[in-house]
């Protein structure tokens, strides 16, 4: 019950945050900290006993009809994220209340940020496959919101949009591949799937699940060519950038993968998109951050990359890239989150995020100046601070199968990135000369600094001791990856190898790209050409696309005109129906078609030629009277077939029916021919298709040997049952008398309605 | 004989009949609308639980044996469907009361609500084909009155429209069933579907099989047939949208599923193929047309196409669980849509216009109404846990299972457009500034008066209740669908029900 309590238990203080608010005011970031704070006490005192390999489960039935439970699952992996999720999370709510001090949307803030974490809690926890997807969609929902929260600019709301449509284009993704999961292995259960991999890996429908399951992953974690949304998600308020859109949601794609690894990996389908995805998506953030000029920006793209590198070791998936995955995941979110909420700070504080503009805002920020050059350091993965052993095992992991020459390129390559960017993100701010800018820097609240300061000063103490968490928090997190016992002892001193020198050259050069940066982009500025064809412009193209689809479909099938709405309708009933008639086309006997008398063919003649007269005439009064003889034509028949009153009815009706006619239409304007040949010809060939369907149908239907019909019932029982002679007055008010009660309100309606349509109209609304 | 059975004609007839008489005496009218709507719903909800505990139940008219006379049948679809009738009017009556203008609520109006939720039940307990058709021209009239009601320009348009079309159903449906009676000497449903199992020439049925096809196709608002719905429904006031949104193409849906599940499955590869082609058209030219548009109530008004789609995409695949996931899909989407449609109307009684362009600021000004919004909205594009969800969950499972790929796709794909759709309406109505400040008329009248505010409210938020209900219990509903699914695969129980033990 605890697991469920402790995912549900947000959604539920999120719904009450605004009127939290409303009473605790700036308190209330502080306050609600304590809740994450303490589900991240609750997590601590499951350390031990997964570290040992045991595993919590849970579940409960929920649609047991469809087999979906209400499951949680708590291993090393899941533990690993929950840590991060609540401890992040209380700093964020922290964050916050200094960010948005006094906004007037506050409270909501505070709900969505609430409901962001509790879904966040439930993807790494769930495990059921339909329970992850729905807080995965739930997280994107979240984020919709938290990127749209400036919603009266522009800017953001296109943003949240692009974020909202990239990831649930992959949330659909996802979906059809836990169907088609289901389908394959029968359960939604992700502890079964990943028992069941062997069979999965030979099913036919592993490609279909892999590509799904894959296009879920890469647009959540913003793989290239999905990535463009997540920098445009930097709209969003930085408490969510540093959240949201570096620490948590954007890893979850990573989690997904590296969840379903046992259940999907080791075929070569997924490991070479997988890691190639990865590789470019690494390279291709790395370059894009080093030519930002936007803290925010820069950082973004920085994760982009990052995520990239975590996606290339999953895809590589050797023991070795698996630990360098899970060890880089937790420092990047140390550092990571530290400099966006720094970012923050500084933007709070000094007024811009350019790059360009800030420095020398270590004496006036001092704690942050801290703050940010530890982070830095980690990012730069410096000896002593966490992000060093990512990077080592990193490189370790890529060096130990010579075959992956040029991914160790590639990797060093976007290390040494990552190494400028993190003097240019977390240290250039700080320090040189102050530049003058529009507001007089001060140091931040403790409530915007207490985040960044415990992150960085974390990444430190683990960077020191990293036994700390080695055995405890990130092995069990490997395990439950690659699901068979390997080692991982974290050390600062490997000895003088040739990793630790490539690490070292890697800073070295790194420092030297930080310098030269300018001189750098200056150099490589023909490539801002290419900015132009990328996928944020496939994006826009797409969205364009479907809107013009969508008006030009419309504008031909709804086209307004009444007289093409009559003609698609009669085409498509002739056609469905005029199929099957076809099929068995020479068991239709014309034969009886000739076999009548004299006096009925005239009638039916008559039909014809008023018909036909009808379309012809040029004055709309003759195309009356010819509708008039088909009627009175139709009323000959009925007498013909002994239906006398029928008849009378008919000719009753028909009569009516012409003056009515004659009386309205003596006001319409002169007749005249609008239509062109080709229309009429088209008209033409359609009714009369259509008419010769329905004889068609006649004909066959009258060849068919009848079913005793129920008439001879009403025949037998009408005098002795219901005491009546007239068969007909009988049916309508006895044996039928329900239709006749119907027909009788029909009439009650159309007089209302003929009342109100004479009487009432709503300029003159008081009429009564 | 259980009068549960009847009631839903009798209290909706009883109800229409009452408001005539007090013409002129409009609080009376009023109250009589609101006890008659709630008393349809109450015995609605006892016919369920009947049909629940004791089976299929069966009523003769004028104790007329079957297949002589007309029969009136509930099985658990029939009854499921008026329940949600039951709640469409109770809602839409409630919010009548505050929308509706002065003018309509003397000519009439509630008499015609009324009288439409007769029609509607008529047709969905009817054991009779030709009585089927007598409902639909009940309907039929009180819509076309309801939609007319006014004569302002554009409702005449779209009246002129919609009752062509509809006529064009009712000749092709009288036509069918004159050939039907041609072929097999009945009208009874129960005694059709015995007399079809076996035809002499099953190519001959499954001809005028095509021909109901189209008529309730028409009806239904399905691909290529659906033009009277999206010329019309923008037109008439709110609360007549709404209901129409409800419960109109529903019918036509509930007529598809009764004949091709009872009465046409004689050729299914055929049939029901074409139905899941329909479908998936239905599907994605709806969404599209949904995309094209920049008004609230028309985007709204697309959407019932496309979603339309999904109701009869479980028919056409024809499994149990596909049936099932229909029904759960129809019962969830009448509640969804008309809730949009509710609260479309909000947004103009707020700001006097339905335009896109000239909407904003709603979410600023009015965070409940926006979270009152969202739960419908996200619900219809499918997002979990909300009712949309498992809807699509059941048909895709279907699908899957039947080795549907295709339409399954396509399902999932429309969803993410239909998202897209609502988030239009969320950027430009909700979040967007308004492109000038509301006029002080407008906010006196919102705040003015609170209370009728409030009442305008309550539907919503029953409804939306209802959709979380679908959403976080939507087993229970499951259960009651999947019997209902059962009831419709497997014919000789309902045949038995009306015939005895005559098969």
């Amino acid at each position: 019950m605890g697991l469920v309590s402790a995912v549900l238990s947000g959604f539920v203080l999120a719904l009450i945050a605004p009127w939290i608010y409303r009473i605790a005011r700036g308190a209330t970031g502080w306050l609600l900290a304590i809740f994450p704070l303490a589900l991240f006490a609750y997590f601590l005192s499951y350390i031990g006993a997964v570290a040992a390999g045991d595993v919590v489960r849970v579940s409960y039935p929920w649609v047991p009809s469809l087999g979906i439970n209400l499951s949680f699952y708590l291993d090393g992996l899941s533990l690993l994220f929950a840590f991060l999720i609540t401890g992040i999370g209380a700093l964020v709510l922290i964050y916050t209340g200094g960010y948005l001090k006094d906004h007037s949307h506050l409270g909501r803030f505070y709900g969505f940020i609430l409901f962001f974490m509790a879904s966040m809690l439930g993807v790494v926890l769930a495990d059921n496959t339909m329970g992850l997807f729905l807080f995965w969609e739930l997280t994107s929902v979240s984020s919709f919101l938290l990127i749209g929260f400036e919603h009266e600019k522009e800017s953001s709301r296109a943003a949240a949009l692009q974020a909202l449509l990239v990831t649930a284009l992959g949330g659909m993704a996802l979906l059809g591949g836990f169907l088609l999961l289901n389908q394959a292995v029968g359960s939604w259960e992700i502890s079964e799937l990943v028992r069941q991999g062997d069979a999965i890996r030979t099913h036919s429908l592993y490609i279909p699940i892999v590509l799904l399951v894959l296009a879920g992953a890469f647009t959540k974690s913003a793989q290239f060519p999905f990535h463009f949304w997540l920098p445009s998600a930097m709209e969003a308020p930085t408490p969510v950038s540093a959240y949201l859109h570096s620490a948590t949601m954007v890893k979850a794609g990573v989690y997904l993968l590296a969840r379903m690894t046992p259940a999907l990996a080791e075929t070569a389908l997924w490991t070479g998109t997988v890691t190639a995805v990865g590789a470019v998506t690494m390279v291709f953030g790395a370059a894009i951050a080093f030519r930002q000029s936007d803290l925010k920006l820069i950082l973004a793209y920085s994760t982009v990359s990052a995520l990239g590198i975590m996606m290339m070791l999953l895809g590589v998936g050797t023991a070795g890239a698996v630990q360098a995955m899970v060890v880089f995941l937790f420092g990047h979110a140390l550092y990571k989150g530290a400099l966006f909420m720094l970012a923050g700070a500084i933007d709070h504080e000094a007024g811009t995020r350019d790059v360009n503009r800030l420095a020398g805002l270590r004496s006036a920020m001092p704690v942050s100046a801290a703050a940010g050059l530890l982070a830095a350091l980690s990012m730069a993965a410096v000896p002593a601070l966490f992000g060093f052993y990512g990077k080592e095992l990193f490189y370790e992991s890529l060096a130990e199968d010579y075959l992956m020459p040029v991914l160790l390129f590639a990797s060093v390559l976007t290390s040494m990135i990552f190494v400028a960017v993190a003097v240019l993100a977390g240290i250039k701010p700080f320090i040189g000369e102050t530049t003058s800018s529009a507001k007089q820097p001060h140091e931040a609240p403790i409530s915007l600094w207490l985040g960044p300061v415990t992150l960085a000063a974390t990444g430190l103490v683990l960077g020191l001791w990293p036994s700390m968490v080695d055995k405890s928090a990130l092995l069990p997190a490997i395990h439950a990856v690659l699901w068979r016992p390997v080692f991982l002892e974290l050390a600062l001193w490997h000895g003088l190898n040739p990793i630790f020198l490539l690490s070292m050259a890697t800073l070295a050069s790194g420092s030297g790209l930080f310098i030269f940066r300018s001189r750098l982009l200056r150099l490589f500025s023909w490539l801002d050409a290419l900015r132009d064809c990328g996928p944020r412009n496939g994006y826009s193209l797409a969205l364009a696309g479907l809107n013009a689809a969508a008006q030009a479909q419309t504008r031909v099938l709804q086209s307004g005109y009444l007289r093409y709405y009559l003609l698609i309708v009669v085409a498509t009933a002739t056609v469905l129906s005029g199929y099957k008639l076809l099929q068995d086309i020479e068991s239709l006997s014309f034969g009886r078609l000739f076999d009548v008398t004299f006096y009925e063919a005239a009638p039916a003649l008559l039909i014809l030629l008023a018909a036909f007269m009808a379309t012809r005439v040029r004055s709309r009064l003759a195309a009356i009277a010819a509708l008039g003889v088909v009627g009175f034509s139709v009323a000959l028949v009925f007498v013909l077939f002994s239906a006398p009153d029928l008849a009378m009815t008919q000719f009753s009706i028909e009569t009516l029916t012409v003056i009515l006619f004659v009386l309205v239409f003596y006001h319409l304007p002169r007749f005249a021919i609008l239509s062109s040949a080709w229309t009429r010809a088209r008209d033409t060939f359609v009714a009369l298709t259509a008419g010769g369907l329905i004889t068609a149908i006649m004909l066959k239907a009258s060849g068919v040997e009848l079913h005793p019909k129920i008439s001879t019932y009403y025949i037998e029982n009408s005098v002795p049952l219901a005491h009546g002679h007239n068969i007909v007055n009988v049916i309508l008010v006895e044996f039928r008398g329900l239709d006749t009660l119907g027909e009788i309100t029909v009439l009650a309606i159309a007089a209302v309605g003929v009342y109100a349509l004479l009487k009432f109209w709503p300029g003159k609304t008081e009429t009564r | 004989m259980k009068i549960q059975l009847i009631l839903p004609l009798l209290i909706p007839l009883t109800t229409a009949i009452l408001s005539l008489l007090a013409w002129n005496w409009s609080t009376g009218r009023r109250a009589i609308s609101v006890a008659g709507a709630f008393l349809l719903l109450a015995d609605a909800a006892w016919l369920l639980a009947t049909v629940w505990d004791d089976g299929i139940q069966v009523m003769a008219m004028g104790n007329w044996p079957a297949p002589f006379g007309i029969v009136f049948v509930a099985d658990l679809f029939s009854a499921m469907m008026v329940v949600i009738a039951g709640v469409m009017g109770f809602a839409v009556a409630i919010y009548s009361l505050v929308t509706m203008d002065r003018g309509r609520e003397s000519f009439g109006y509630y008499a015609l609500l009324h009288f439409l939720l007769l029609g509607v039940c008529g047709a969905f307990l009817t054991g009779d084909l030709f009585n089927l058709y007598v409902w639909f021209e009940v309907m039929l009239m009180a819509s076309f009155v309801l939609l007319a009601l006014g004569g302002e320009r554009p409702q005449m348009e779209g009246a002129i429209k919609y009752v062509t079309l509809n006529l064009i159903s009712s000749a092709l449906f009288l036509a069918a069933v004159g050939l039907l009676y041609g072929v097999a000497g009945t009208l009874n449903m129960a005694d059709l579907a015995q007399k079809l199992r076996a035809p002499d020439d099953a190519n001959l049925v499954t001809t005028i099989a095509m021909l109901f096809l189209v008529a309730f196709g028409i009806k239904a608002g399905i691909f290529p047939l659906f033009f009277w719905l999206p010329a019309s429904y923008h037109t008439p006031p709110v609360a007549v949208s709404a209901i129409f949104a409800a419960l109109l193409t529903k019918v036509g849906v509930y007529a598809l599923i009764r004949v091709f599940t009872l009465l046409f499955v004689q050729d299914i590869g055929y049939t029901h193929t074409v139905i899941l082609i329909l479908a998936g058209l239905t599907m994605v030219t709806g969404v599209l047309g949904a995309i094209a548009q920049n008004e609230f109530r028309r985007i709204l008004a697309f959407h019932i196409i496309s979603q339309i789609g999904y109701m009869i995409m479980g028919l056409g695949i024809f499994t149990q669980a596909a049936l099932a996931g229909s029904i759960f899909y129809t019962l969830h989407h009448i509640i969804v849509k008309t809730n949009l449609f509710l609260v479309s109307g909000v947004a103009h009684f707020v700001h006097g216009t339905y335009d896109l362009k000239k909407l904003g600021g709603l979410y600023k000004n009015f965070p409940g109404l926006s979270f009152l919004f969202l739960i419908p909205a996200l619900s219809l594009a499918g997002v979990p846990p909300l009712s949309g969800f498992f809807g699509k969950l059941t048909l895709a499972q279907a699908g899957i299972a039947s080795e549907q790929y295709v339409i399954v796709a396509t399902a999932l794909a429309v969803g993410l457009l239909t998202l897209f759709s609502m988030t239009k309406i969320w950027l430009e109505a909700f979040w967007k500034a308004p492109p000038q400040l509301p006029t002080e008329a407008c906010d006196a009248k919102a705040l003015g008066s609170r209370a009728a505010y409030y009442l305008l409210l309550s539907p919503i938020i029953l409804l939306a209740l209802l959709t979380l209900i679908f959403g976080f219990a939507a087993e229970a509903i499951l259960v009651v669908s999947l019997r209902a699914a059962e009831q419709l695969m497997n014919p000789a129980e309902y045949i038995r029900a009306v015939l005895g033990k005559t098969s």
